[in-house]
């Protein structure tokens, strides 16, 4: 096919942020500078958002065989974007501002880049048309993960929790990418649409079968649905907090756009026994998730086993597949993403600048309230929204999911979602008046007192700002949702 | 434009509240004692100035004597729609008065973090007013959870703890949240049932009160749905399999908490019967009749049993709120416009009496530091005021001529006798075990030999004065009912028309 200024255009948010990796690995190699290159990332990240609205044309565009524009890719893009560009100012006040005493000891300017070259690579997954587009999105996803994770390798944790990543990600890719040569040699086509179409014809045989299963298991372990979700609390626990956040949003973010892909456009997914196992994954990771939450005294901990429980919410909507499923699907990504940011990000501001472990010990967070009020209503409304609370943005997520549950009939997981929030909601409650209790003796981290003055604490104002905002009036988002649908092609 | 702000002010003034904590102690107090006065103030000039002789009805469904309505989230079809009867002006009233109290009597309880506090009692009254006011069924749930979050922090961080457990006020906390929590999901599946239904019968996308009720619904699908919202409103009246969170709820929070809990929240949940479950599923709601009632039966003698034998006297007055709600249960399902009527009068009343009494009690532990009765005895001595008025709820507490409760109960009972004769010879006997529980708790505390013979602090003008206000508010109510009736009749000839008309083909099957 032949490329022209069109398709150039169509991908700008990508090139760009390409670009800015390739500016960003020179400026290191020219002079180490931990302000420029956070400076240049982020401007880098704010310019390829920027880029959206021009690369956005009316009409559904395919660069190549492998990826396919359309409003759906944009509007996961833009997700993508901004979590990545929270997850870089979240680093940023993280790492410290100057190498010295304070802040992290290692370098500072290659997490800029990990990060970039990871976002770089959900933004192919989200508009993956193909398998080929799919395996190349997420191994450019995960890839660099594994070196943000074990980023703070002096700490035991941080290695450990890299390591197992690692390995269990390479296993993951592995079932994937034989799942994806059996339903090849069956359908003989690498293309979304056409697996469908053929399988439709043929029927599913055993092996494609097989392969919808191996497949679904590799995403299952990227997503940490029960009972792919072993390595979750381990690595959310060790990696760094402004990394864990990109983990939870971001990465997360990506995989389920293509999942959901995948879903619509190649049927032979849907329907027969496959659908009850995704059914019955559903339902153990939202039981699962939180049971497995209800006990943890570690914030972090504790967030990795609240978002399994929150892909389980989804993977209702995704079953149900038809009528609101798209569409809440990103609302509830979107208002997800918003909620999981703000909640890391208070981990992180406690956390900063970096002292050798992170303030997660829920302990530490004993009577916040009294010492550092704004900053814990950050984390409340958080806390609420993961819990769906009206009044912030979670509740619109749920509404909308619980609609879709109740469209298209699924009472069981309906039945499992309800049960799922009502034991969420007691360690969410948890951590809510652990924030309000009287303040112990002991303190050993805070943040700093002026953080609200900074770039990290600004962002995470306007993160509550906006998820009180779209809990009273959603509008807005539901619209951009809307036009953001799948293009049937 | 005034509905909008019933719900604000007292939004506003809670925000207020917390702004002004770090300058001043008292200030908070004050703005929340001039927030709720203002929206007393309110709810009497919207009752002398309004005319609220008409109501929904089958054949007008859409009239309303105070109307307010703005889009929202249009994807849906639903809007920010509010409206005022008779019904919701009495319950708007009542929270008005109890959110006065519930300020005054913190007064001098609340010594830790006033304007915090302050912040939470008002956001919880202005979600409660929200509730009494909301016509679009998704703007109905958002206050109806809403509400619970600031519930949660009063109770989990203001409340007493028991001294075996220093933290049972934290989970029954978040007991109480839990269980509203998820029988709200339950309720919220059910109204997205509703809507889906009326979606593909006609096509509209609406949470609009007065177009749902025209929805055309399949009569197993009506009764699944009536359910859905039936254990919403049955956890939260509460109905008795659903009641576990009450007591200790009630045990561990502070004084105004408790005020507002058996005052306001759970009036909540009859007034959503009321509004809600009869009109749009009247079918359903008289198959369902006998079982409420059955229900509502159990409640009044199971929760009157366990009152008799409690130690804690928090616990006890809480227990017999379950009592008293089977009664205004009964009311609501025996289908004649005189008991719909009566438990209304019934719901203000209790809201009284046992705002009333919790005052007490609170008042009583910051004299003694202890709310069991076992070590109580004799305070008659010990006391000036508080004892005699003390036996003077008790007394309105079971019913004795006079008092509110006295016409609220005699009228429930007599409304529904012909529809369900046995049910309320039934229900009578519970009356008398609410004269034994009641005395028995005066008995306890305040007669007998005395603990000590150190005098205690008497009553100053404030509580006093709250206590005054309640007696006096209860004895005019049990006295001159009339314009309570008044009000609230358009509104409950119209329920009763809603069920009447799905009464009659069973009546005359018989």
């Amino acid at each position: 096919m032949e490329f022209t200024a069109q398709h150039f255009i169509a991908l700008l948010p990508l090139l760009i942020v390409s670009a800015t990796l390739v500016v960003v690995m020179l400026a290191i190699a020219w002079r180490r500078n931990h302000g420029l290159s956070f400076v240049l990332s982020a401007a880098g990240l704010v310019l390829a958002l920027l880029s959206i609205p021009v690369a956005h044309q009316p009409l559904a565009l395919q660069v190549t065989t492998l990826l396919q524009l359309d409003s759906f890719a944009y509007f996961y893009m833009a997700l993508i974007l901004l979590a990545t560009l929270a997850c870089v100012t979240l680093a940023h006040a993280y790492l410290g501002e100057k190498p010295g005493a304070e802040g992290f000891p290692g370098n500072r300017e290659e997490l800029y880049l990990l990060m970039l070259l990871s976002a770089a690579g959900g933004l192919v997954l989200v508009c993956a048309r193909h398998l080929a587009g799919l395996f190349i999105g997420l191994e450019l996803l995960s890839v660099p993960v594994y070196g943000l994770v074990a980023y703070a390798f002096f700490n035991r944790r941080s290695l450990e929790a890299g390591i197992k990543y690692m390995v269990l990600s390479a296993a993951g890719s592995a079932f994937l990418l034989f799942g994806m040569a059996l339903m090849y040699a069956e359908s003989g086509s690498l293309v979304f649409v056409e697996i469908g179409t053929s399988l439709a014809a043929q029927g599913a045989s055993p092996l494609v079968q097989a392969g919808i299963g191996l497949m679904l298991i590799g995403l299952g372990f990227k997503l940490s649905l029960v009972p792919f979700h072993l390595w979750t609390p381990d690595v959310y626990e060790g990696a760094p907090a402004p990394v864990s956040a990109f983990l939870a949003t971001a990465s997360k973010v990506a995989v389920f756009a293509v999942l959901l892909r995948l879903y619509q456009l190649s049927p032979a997914t849907s329907g027969g026994w496959l659908n009850d196992a995704l059914g019955l994954i559903a339902i153990a990771s939202i039981l699962g998730g939180n049971l497995l939450a209800l006990n943890q005294s570690n914030l972090k901990r504790l967030l990795g086993y609240s978002s399994i429980a929150h892909f389980g919410y989804l993977l209702v909507a995704l079953i149900a597949s038809d009528g609101l499923a798209v569409e809440a699907i990103g609302v509830y990504l979107a208002t997800y993403v918003l909620t999981s940011l703000g909640a890391f990000g208070v981990i992180t501001l406690m956390s900063s600048p970096f002292q050798g472990r992170d303030a997660d010990a829920l302990y530490e967070y004993r009577g916040l309230f009294w010492r550092r009020p704004y900053l814990t209503a950050v984390l409340t409304v958080m806390m609420l929204s993961l819990a769906g609370i009206p009044l912030t943005a979670g509740f619109i997520g749920k509404f909308y999911v619980v609609a879709t549950g109740v469209e298209s009939r699924q009472w069981w997981l309906i039945g499992a979602l309800i049960a799922g929030s009502a034991i969420g909601l007691y360690y969410y409650l948890r951590v809510m008046v652990t924030l309000f209790l009287v303040e112990p003796g002991l303190r050993r981290h805070d943040a700093p007192f002026d953080w609200g003055q900074r770039a990290g604490g600004v962002m995470l104002l306007a993160i509550a700002l906006l998820a009180f905002f779209l809990g009273v009036y959603p509008q807005p988002l539901l619209e951009l949702v809307q036009q953001a649908g799948l293009a049937a092609l | 434009m005034i509905l909008p702000w019933l719900i604000l002010i007292p939004f506003i003034g809670g925000l207020l509240c917390w702004l002004v904590e770090r300058f001043d102690q008292t200030l908070p107090r004050w703005i929340a004692l001039f927030t709720m006065a203002l929206l007393f103030g309110l709810g009497l000039w919207l009752w002398g100035s309004g005319d609220y002789s008409f109501a929904p009805r089958p054949d007008a469904a859409a009239s309303w004597p105070l109307e307010f309505k703005h889009a929202w989230i249009e994807r849906f079809g639903i809007n920010l729609h509010l409206a005022l009867d008779g019904l919701s002006l009495l319950m708007v009233l009542l929270t008005g008065v109890l959110g006065v109290l519930s300020v005054l009597c913190s007064w001098k309880e609340i010594q830790r973090h006033v304007g915090f506090f302050h912040l939470n009692l008002m956001w919880i009254l202005g979600g409660v007013v929200g509730v009494f006011l909301a016509l679009d069924l998704f703007l109905f749930f958002f206050f109806w959870e809403m509400m619970l979050v600031p519930m949660y922090f009063l109770i989990a961080l203001w409340g007493h703890s028991s001294n075996e457990n220093k933290r049972s006020r934290i989970n029954a906390a978040t007991k109480f949240f839990i269980y509203t929590q998820a029988s709200g999901l339950i309720m919220l599946v059910a109204i997205l049932g509703l809507v889906l239904v009326n979606y593909s019968n006609t096509g509209v996308l609406t949470f609009d009160y007065a177009l749902l009720l025209k929805a055309q619904l399949d009569p197993a699908i009506e009764y699944l749905l009536m359910l859905g919202f039936f254990i919403a409103f049955a956890v939260k009246f509460p109905i008795v399999p659903l009641h576990a969170w009450l007591p200790d709820a009630h045990a561990q929070a502070p004084t105004a908490g408790s005020v507002d809990l058996a005052g306001i929240l759970l009036k909540t949940a009859a007034y959503g019967m009321i509004r809600f479950a009869l009109p749009l599923f009247p079918n359903a709601s008289v198959e369902f009749a006998p079982i409420a009632m059955a229900l509502g039966l159990i409640g009044i003698f199971y929760g009157a049993l366990l009152s008799f034998a409690q130690s804690d006297i928090k616990r006890l007055v809480a227990y017999s709120s379950i009592s008293h709600m089977g009664f205004v249960l009964i009311g609501i399902y025996s289908g004649s416009e005189l008991a719909l009527q009566g438990a209304v009068v019934l719901m203000i009343a209790h809201g009284l009496s046992a705002a009333a009494l919790f005052i007490l009690c609170g008042q009583l532990y910051e004299r003694l530091h202890t709310r069991d009765l076992r070590e109580m005895g004799g305070l008659w001595s010990r006391l000036p005021w508080l004892p005699a008025l003390s036996l003077f709820f008790a007394a309105a507490s079971l019913g004795l001529p006079g008092t509110g409760n006295f016409v609220g109960e005699f009228v429930v009972l007599f409304g529904a006798f012909a529809q369900a004769p046995w049910v309320v010879v039934m229900a009578t006997f519970g009356v008398v075990l609410a004269s034994i529980y009641s005395l028995a708790m005066v008995h306890r505390a305040h007669f007998g030999p005395a603990r000590s013979d150190a005098a205690l602090a008497g009553m100053d003008a404030r509580e006093v004065g709250m206590i005054l206000l309640l007696a006096a508010l209860l004895v005019l109510l049990g006295v001159y009912p009339q314009p309570v009736f008044d009000t609230s009749l358009a509104t409950m000839n119209g329920v009763q028309q809603w069920i009447g008309s799905a009464l009659s083909p069973l009546v005359s099957a018989r």
